[in-house]
């Protein structure tokens, strides 16, 4: 991130040298073997992405030309004369959702830690808070799953949970019989949104920090207070870094498995009730828990959901980019 | 200037970071090479003077007693090496059938049309089932003070299909006069994952309570039971009950800790689990008729009325040809399963699976089927 950062040792005055060199004279040795290294690198990590999605299609083929009596046959879920389509359809949705949740709780807090570091917390503090969170990161998602359970949910969110329930039933988020051991998926998004908040709060923190001193300044000098700096210099200014930051956030609770497979009492139906149990499932989670029992098509049917959430995150990540481009010659960065 | 500063520093770096390497890779190899003479050299005169490798893929039910049986059996063969995959009694069958694996372990037994084609790989004799591990599934509860209660079968369908949901309902109560049953309402816990544990508990209900319970027996929780609250594996459903008062799940009866279990309604009687009742009920069992005189695969009958059975229980069986081509192999496997069935080997699988071992009419007819497997 920082390298982005023009170094102050360039000489302004200087004409730009060009970028290029690699058909000189130098290119040779060392430098020649680097570049392949280098190039070679490139083209490992686009033969892995080719290699995944070719896997995906061609394991998940045999279920999408299968018709939907031989997949009842395989699969034990499948319901009389579903298709494949109906079959992953609140799988999808299941997977949206509870990133979708996700990513609310944990934005507007993870915006809140960045901007806390780069701008209110003295120098010192604001170091320790960043490592802090980095550390957050390192969590095995695992250890987030069991702790979600065991703890979080039935102890601390579980009251919150009927409390809800009791007071906002009447909204369709909240409604349905409140889950009586904390295993919603209300309580998944939280704990998604704890995983998700070190990365959103990393990329924030930087962009923030990027903020042109100019700027700041200048609203500073024209009589603004330390929030009306950061509401009119710094968020603007780092808007398209915050869409980035929580798209990277998404992508991560989009394919979490372990921790919403030890949370969540899965279904499978499109229902908005995230305090009930048995309503929905994610994607990767449903893998995880009926792999180790498949076999054959049932097997090729769990990979064609698996392609269903690839193409979900390639799109999420493509909007996500679009977006960056997008607001990038507003921003004010340049 | 400073430039070629920073690369002679990257430089050095790099050679740290290469020397470490270099140390590690030494140090694991240093480390590894007595342990691996070690374990070659012959320490104690081996008991048997068998060798080789016997591949097995199966059951998940199965794994923690596999663990005890592979280390009690490689104790007394050290040249011997078991691997068991535990992929799930149907990815077994099916690699089993398909000559990946020399042995399988199964929650169900060989179907007919698996039996016919266990032809291809084992010749015309075809394939057994010898059972080899049983296990009560109990039905553990989370009420404060209560230690144990009385479920007729019908009860217990009603709770988990979501009919009953207090705990003081008239069914729960005719059945328990003595206990003071609190108002709480019912949390039934089912497991999320397919599993053998969740196929014969449904089978047990579809058998004894066809009223209540109107799915068939299936690995897979039926998903049209609203409201339903579910954990991954075992071990998952009993967290969750223990942690929700009021909840009430099916488990391995070795898993369910401290939490209440219920006795089940047998003809007239009310039994709690034990291994012995469970080993009872396949000795009472009927055998599926018309295979080989050696298969010994039960139909457990889950409306028995005899005195002192626990019919809730799960029985899995290990799979093996009737005839090895390969000499070798054919002998591991008759040594391995043998060993299985024995007395030690029963007990070994109790003392780390808390299964219960078999009967001695079982054992002794599982003995003379493992006799009857031929090699070469």
């Amino acid at each position: 991130m920082t390298s982005t950062v023009t170094s102050p040792d360039t000489e302004p005055a200087a004409p730009r040298p060009p970028r290029r060199r690699r058909t000189r004279a130098a290119d040779r040795g060392v430098n020649r073997v680097f570049r392949w290294v280098a190039t070679g690198s490139g083209v490992v990590i686009l033969a892995v992405l080719a290699a995944v999605a070719i896997f995906l299609v061609v394991q998940a083929l045999p279920a999408i030309t299968a018709s939907s009596d031989e997949l009842g046959g395989a699969v034990n879920r499948f319901g009389e004369g579903e298709s494949l389509l109906g079959f992953t359809g609140p799988l999808v949705f299941g997977t949206l959702l509870a990133a979708a949740l996700a990513l609310v709780l944990a934005t507007p807090v993870a915006v809140g830690i960045a901007l806390f570091i780069s701008h209110y917390a003295p120098r010192r503090l604001a170091s320790a808070l960043g490592y802090v969170v980095d550390l957050l990161a390192a969590v095995p998602s695992v250890v987030f799953g069991l702790w979600g359970f065991l703890v979080l949910g039935q102890n601390v969110l579980k009251p919150i949970w009927a409390w809800l329930g009791d007071v906002a039933g009447w909204f369709p988020l909240f409604s349905g019989q409140v889950s009586a051991t904390g295993k919603n998926l209300a309580t998944v998004a939280v704990v998604l949104a704890v995983m998700i908040l070190p990365i959103i709060t990393a990329v924030c923190r930087e962009v923030f920090l990027q903020t042109p001193r100019l700027h700041e300044e200048a609203a500073l000098a024209l009589g603004a207070t330390r929030w009306e700096v950061v509401r009119t210099a710094v968020l603007p200014f780092g808007r398209s870094g915050i869409v980035s930051a929580a798209m990277l956030g998404l992508g991560r609770a989009l394919g979490e498995t372990m921790a919403v497979l030890m949370i969540l009492s899965p279904g499978f139906l499109y229902s908005f009730k995230i305090l009930a149990a048995g309503q929905q499932q994610t994607i990767a989670a449903y893998i995880a828990a009926d792999f180790p029992e498949a076999s054959g098509l049932g097997v090729n049917t769990l990979i064609a959901t698996g392609l269903a959430l690839f193409v979900i995150t390639l799109a999420v990540n493509m909007f996500a980019r679009w977006i960056v481009a997008r607001r990038k010659d507003f921003s004010g960065a340049n | 200037m400073e430039r070629h500063v920073k690369l002679s520093r990257i430089s050095r770096a790099g050679s740290a970071v290469l020397v470490g390497a270099l140390a590690l890779t030494l140090a694991a190899c240093g480390s590894d090479d007595p342990t691996g003479s070690g374990s070659a050299a012959p320490e104690e005169s081996a008991a048997g003077d068998l060798s080789g490798t016997l591949d097995g893929v199966g059951a998940s039910s199965q794994e923690s007693a596999m663990e005890a049986w592979r280390a009690g059996f490689q104790s007394q063969n050290p040249d011997v090496t078991i691997n068991y995959d535990p992929q799930g009694s149907g990815a077994g069958r099916e690699q089993f059938l398909a000559g990946g694996a020399a042995f399988a372990g199964s929650d169900a037994a060989l179907k007919d049309e698996e039996l016919t084609s266990s032809q291809e790989v084992c010749g015309p004799d075809g394939a057994i089932d010898i059972p080899v591990y049983v296990s009560p599934i109990a039905v553990a509860f989370n009420l404060p003070g209560i230690d144990s209660l009385n479920l007729a079968p019908a009860t217990i369908a009603g709770i988990f299909s979501g009919k009953i949901t207090t705990w003081n309902d008239q069914a729960i109560a005719a059945d328990n006069p003595d206990v003071e049953l609190p108002d709480t309402a019912i949390t039934p816990v089912h497991r999320l994952d397919d599993s053998g544990t969740t196929e014969n508990f449904t089978d047990y209900l579809a058998a004894t309570a066809p009223d209540v319970w109107t799915w068939e027996a299936d690995g897979v929780f039926p998903e049209d039971i609203s409201g339903g609250e579910s954990a991954q594996g075992t071990s998952g459903v009993v967290q969750a009950v223990q942690n929700a008062e009021g909840a009430v799940t099916y488990a391995d009866a070795s898993k369910v800790g401290e939490l209440a279990t219920a006795s089940i309604k047998v003809g007239e009687e009310w039994v709690a689990f034990s291994p012995e009742a469970a080993a009872a009920t396949v000795d009472a069992s009927p055998r599926v008729e018309g295979r080989h005189e050696h298969d010994i695969a039960v139909e457990i009958d889950r409306t028995t009325t005899e005195s002192g059975v626990y019919p809730l229980v799960l029985v899995s069986y290990g799979i093996a040809c009737l005839n090895y081509s390969d000499a070798e192999q054919g002998e591991l496997v008759k040594a391995f399963l043998s060993y299985i069935v024995s007395e030690e080997g029963q007990q070994a699988a109790a003392d780390a699976a808390g299964s219960a071992p078999l009967s001695e009419n079982i054992a002794t007819d599982a003995q003379a089927a493992i006799e009857a497997i031929t090699v070469g």
